[in-house]
């Protein structure tokens, strides 16, 4: 065996996957509308009924389709969070940053987004925030039309009440 | 409901995994680069290619190292009439099970041939080494009838 310096003792493994990734009839439905800038939820055609997004096709619930499109508010309140630390491989986004759930006023689930524009230690659960959008020349069919969302002056919203907020938004 | 035009859109996900050889495979990959094969020798006095941690029938740690040659016998082989991305010649060729000269243990490498005909279970066989050797399988870039 040749010099000590010169001794194998690690390998380069990557593994790649590559999809082609086909949006069903109600994500299509979704990124159709998220490419002119709106934020839309789909339910079951019935009062009352679970919004979702992004929508599936089918409500949990009952597993019948969800037919029923409903736009939804670009504000949103925080009902969990996590402040990132650890930079991910390819990611141009430098930590700390927060990624968020946040609930769409007039959604009843969350969907995961990032914070920015705020005081990283002050984001806390029940926050009223409001999406950052590119500007309208960029939007594509991709949920970062939104840049991120930002803290708004408006009261926080009670746990309890998170995620059955209306579209017209928080009273407060 | 309106029906939307259908959306696609190629994805690549990456695992850009680096591994730790451990002292065996590390030694054999550190031997291709110097281009040279090694098994190590088993309880039975089997010579495993490549070389193994532990004894397959004791479990006990091996560490005794043997050169093999780097001509050998085909055992067994399938032919690949189309070459996948990720396969390692991008024409027809067969994945072979080799029994190097001097080991007991077939390895698995490619054969590089005209055609399918040319392949047989017994043909013997000689490793091309890569231009640049760098510590990996593909240092053997294939093996070809001799």
């Amino acid at each position: 065996m040749s010099e000590e310096q010169d001794v194998v003792t690690v390998i380069q493994a990557p593994i790649y996957l590559k999809y082609n990734f086909t949006a069903g009839a109600a994500p299509a439905r979704f990124l159709t509308q998220l490419k002119k800038g709106k934020l839309t939820g789909q339910c079951r055609d019935e009062p009352g009924a679970p919004v979702y997004i992004p929508p599936r096709g089918s409500c949990p619930a009952t597993g019948k389709p969800t037919e029923k499109e409903v736009e939804l508010s670009d504000k949103a309140t925080v009902q969990s969070f996590t402040i990132v630390h650890i930079p991910i491989p390819g990611n141009a986004i430098q930590p700390p940053f927060i990624v968020a759930n946040l609930v769409a006023d007039g959604a009843n689930i969350s969907f995961i987004h990032l914070m920015s524009e705020c005081v990283n230690e002050e984001v806390h659960i029940g926050q009223r925030v409001q999406a950052v959008w590119k500007p309208e020349a960029e939007w594509d069919y991709a949920m970062d039309n939104i840049k991120y969302f930002k803290p708004i002056d408006e009261p926080d919203v009670p746990p309890e009440q998170i995620g059955k907020l209306p579209v017209t938004g928080w009273e407060g | 409901m309106s029906q939307p035009e259908i959306l696609n859109q190629a994805f690549e996900l990456g695992f850009t995994y680096t591994r730790s050889t451990g002292p065996v495979v590390g030694r054999f990959l550190t031997e291709l680069k110097n281009r040279r094969i090694v098994g190590i020798k088993a309880s039975d006095s089997r010579v495993v290619v490549p070389p193994m941690e532990y004894d397959p029938d004791t479990a006990e740690e091996l560490s005794e190292f043997v050169e093999v040659g780097e001509q050998g016998e085909i055992v067994s082989f399938a032919w690949v009439k189309e070459p996948r991305e990720a396969h390692p010649m991008d024409v027809p060729f067969a994945w072979a099970m080799i029994k190097l000269d001097g080991a007991d243990v077939p390895m698995i490498h490619c054969v590089a041939a005209a055609s399918e005909g040319d392949v047989k279970t017994g043909a013997r066989v000689r490793a091309v080494w890569a231009d640049e050797t760098i510590g990996f399988i593909t240092d053997i870039r294939c093996f070809e009838l001799v």
